[in-house]
């Protein structure tokens, strides 16, 4: 982050002369102006700074918490990535998130197994998907508002399974389903490796396949993409639906790993996973974004909340967290439309 | 906007039947209308004086807020942080009262600081170029916490009786806040229809290059925008702090940014900007608040009226859909 005045100036250079070979600092710059590399180095330096200077943030079972609790939110944030890049966005996750944790816990809690409940999820997100993903993409509506009243809706959904909101639905422990969120490999809980994993394949997806590029070309210009002959809408409808997935995924994984569902929870979810998106360094107006940034704005906005907590800064309440998020925001946003602008010209 | 006189006459300012034009999709009043007589005849107790003017007085902030989001709407933007300028407004006032402050300069200084806030919205949105929805998403993550340090994560309730006044006084039979949202929409109204800026602010959200190159002060317009944007936020962050007789920024505005887009949307004004609906936002405000009313008059459960909200906002949208040539 500190190199990028410098960086600025010299990458004007190089435009103007590409045959020229690229100096020691011209890599960087070049090498920071890669999708996510800023959000990395900047929660690298965190990562070592908490490390050295916060007591108890180095040890095993805090790192552990902080992957768990990070895991949930940055399922939701992959579903997200891909949809911002694809130049929407998707206000519903927060709503879904709480849908897949109380629909899984009804399904267990009413005798069935594991793989009833996730079918449940899956199909009830399914089609949350595909009726926000259908109106978008066929109907022209704006997916701010589309997800905006997803959000509010599927919200009434999960108080109209919970009994307005009273009732919590309990998985006993023991069964396959709550040991598929307690458990762990290796040290690491099943949810942190359901999450790299979401991450890996979403990686392949984005980078590797025909589909991937679909995203950044209607990201990029959807005319564009329709002119070329992609099937726009199909791949806009797959991709809500993506999203509501991963949003009941990690629902349904939270309320394994919590054991029961809580029809409250994942209020203002999408919030974090937009900003997770933002920090790391995916552009909103869609069309360039990666999924390494992606996890580095997750890991970054749990490694604060954590340093936080763990009382560094003092006797600072949990609202000191949203602020901090903010200007990170700001910084991270403001950064990268310096370092855009200086690149472009 | 100079005229040169060679031009046949073109009038740069909105007639008063250009601005019943502006009304012409009347979708959103015919709503309002068949809601409001449906209640007259069906639902019990509605129609009563001290409910309407109760649904008015809920109404009010919303209708604050949605003002300036119309307004930045109508640039091509939005401003996700009202419900958080609410919230910091709140542990403002509250912390001001408390000190002792007198009520008048309080709430100047709470307005002056919500205009601190939106010339940042501004500034990130037209000097830094940042997407709008991104600047402001900024302060709607950091504001509420802002706020709750502020007000050091208490309730604080407020008792100063000159500042109450503005929640609970009455001035022909109408209480205060009524009269709190009326003003500031008449100015709106009025700023929308018939000043330079109102045209500067469709000009733009219409076409912000071309409002550029034609020497349009477009950074300066946007800023405008979100400072008074902001600065109504404040407003009805007050009002809602002096009718609830307390300053709580856990509560203070929580969800406003939804409610108001809301309002905006269903009144007619395109997301893409380049077009205010002021009329058609406070009736978008009045029609969502009458139908929550309408289903808490017949016990609907919360979880229903959520998805009847979310259903009418979605058929709003996909009436007023942009068609072509329009």
């Amino acid at each position: 982050m500190t190199t990028t005045g410098p960086t600025g100036q010299v990458g004007t250079a190089a435009v103007l002369d590409d045959r020229r070979p690229a100096t020691a600092t011209e890599r960087i710059g070049q090498l920071l102006r890669k999708d996510g590399v800023g959000a990395l180095v900047v929660l690298t330096v965190i990562s070592i700074f908490a490390v050295i200077t916060v007591p108890g943030f180095g040890t095993t079972g805090n790192v552990q918490n902080t992957l768990l609790s990070a895991s949930f939110p940055a399922m939701i944030a992959v579903g997200m990535t891909f949809v911002i890049i694809s130049g929407g966005i998707d206000l519903s996750v927060g709503s879904v998130f709480a849908l897949g944790s109380v629909l899984s816990t009804y399904a267990v809690s009413h005798g069935r197994g594991f793989l009833p409940a996730l079918a449940l999820t899956v199909l009830v997100c399914t089609v949350i998907g595909l009726v926000q993903g259908t109106l978008i993409a066929r109907s022209g509506l704006p997916p701010f508002i589309m997800t905006l009243a997803g959000l509010l809706g599927v919200r009434g959904l999960v108080l109209s399974i919970t009994d307005e909101g009273q009732k919590v639905y309990v998985a006993g422990p023991g069964s396959g389903f709550v040991k598929l969120g307690t458990g762990s490999l290796l040290q690491v809980g099943y949810p942190v490796w359901i999450a790299v994993l979401l991450f890996v394949i979403g990686y392949v997806v984005l980078e590797r396949t025909g589909l991937g590029l679909s995203v950044f070309a209607i990201g990029g210009s959807e005319d564009a993409a329709l002119l070329m002959g992609l099937k726009v809408r199909r791949v806009k409808i797959r991709l809500y639906v993506l999203s509501a997935l991963c949003a009941g995924a990690a629902g349904l994984l939270q309320a394994a790993y919590s054991q029961s569902g809580i029809p409250t929870g994942g209020d203002g979810y999408e919030l974090q996973a937009i900003a997770a998106v933002v920090i790391g360094g995916t552009l909103l107006t869609g069309g360039s974004g990666s999924l390494i940034g992606t996890g580095c704005g997750v890991l970054l906005l749990a490694v604060v909340q954590n340093v936080i907590n763990l009382g560094a800064f003092g006797h600072i309440d949990s609202s000191a967290q949203g602020v901090v998020t903010g200007l990170f925001l700001v910084v991270v946003v403001a950064l990268q439309r310096y370092v855009n602008r200086t690149h472009r010209r | 906007m100079s005229d040169t006189a060679t031009a046949p006459r073109q009038p740069t300012v909105p007639t008063w039947k250009q601005a019943a034009a502006m009304s012409r999709d009347k979708g959103v009043y015919l709503a309002l209308i068949l809601l409001v007589g449906y209640n007259l005849l069906f639902t019990s107790n509605w129609a009563t004086v001290g409910n309407l003017k109760l649904q008015l007085v809920i109404v009010a902030p919303i209708v604050i807020v949605a003002l300036g989001m119309a307004l930045a709407i109508g640039t091509g933007g939005i401003d996700l942080s009202v419900g958080a300028v609410m919230a910091i407004s709140a542990a403002l006032a509250g912390s001001f009262l408390n000190a002792g402050v007198p009520a008048v300069p309080a709430v100047l200084l709470v307005l002056a600081c919500g205009a601190l806030v939106g010339a940042l919205n501004g500034g990130l949105v037209a000097v830094v170029n940042v997407q709008p929805i991104v600047a402001t998403l900024a302060v709607l993550v950091g504001g509420r916490g802002l706020a709750q340090l502020i007000a050091t994560d208490q309730s604080l309730s407020v008792d100063d009786a000159i500042f109450l006044r503005l929640g609970s006084a009455s001035l022909l039979g109408v209480r205060m806040p009524i009269y709190a949202g009326v003003v500031p929409a008449l100015l709106v109204t009025f700023i929308v229809l018939r000043t330079t800026f109102g045209r500067r602010v469709v000009a733009v959200g219409d076409n912000p290059i071309a409002s550029y190159l034609s020497g349009l002060p477009v950074r300066r317009t946007l800023i405008t925008v979100y400072i008074v944007s902001a600065v109504l936020a404040s407003w009805a962050g007050l009002v809602v702090t002096a009718y609830t007789t307390s300053s709580d920024p856990r509560t203070n505005g929580l969800l406003y940014e939804l409610y108001a887009i809301t309002a905006v949307v269903v009144g007619g004004t395109p997301l893409q900007g380049g077009r205010v609906r002021i009329l058609g936002t406070i009736a978008g405000a009045l029609v969502m608040q009458t139908i929550v009313s309408t289903l808490n008059f017949h016990n609907i459960p919360d979880s229903v009226s959520r998805m009847v909200t979310a259903a009418i906002i979605v058929v709003a949208v996909y009436v007023q859909r942009p068609r072509a040539g329009s």
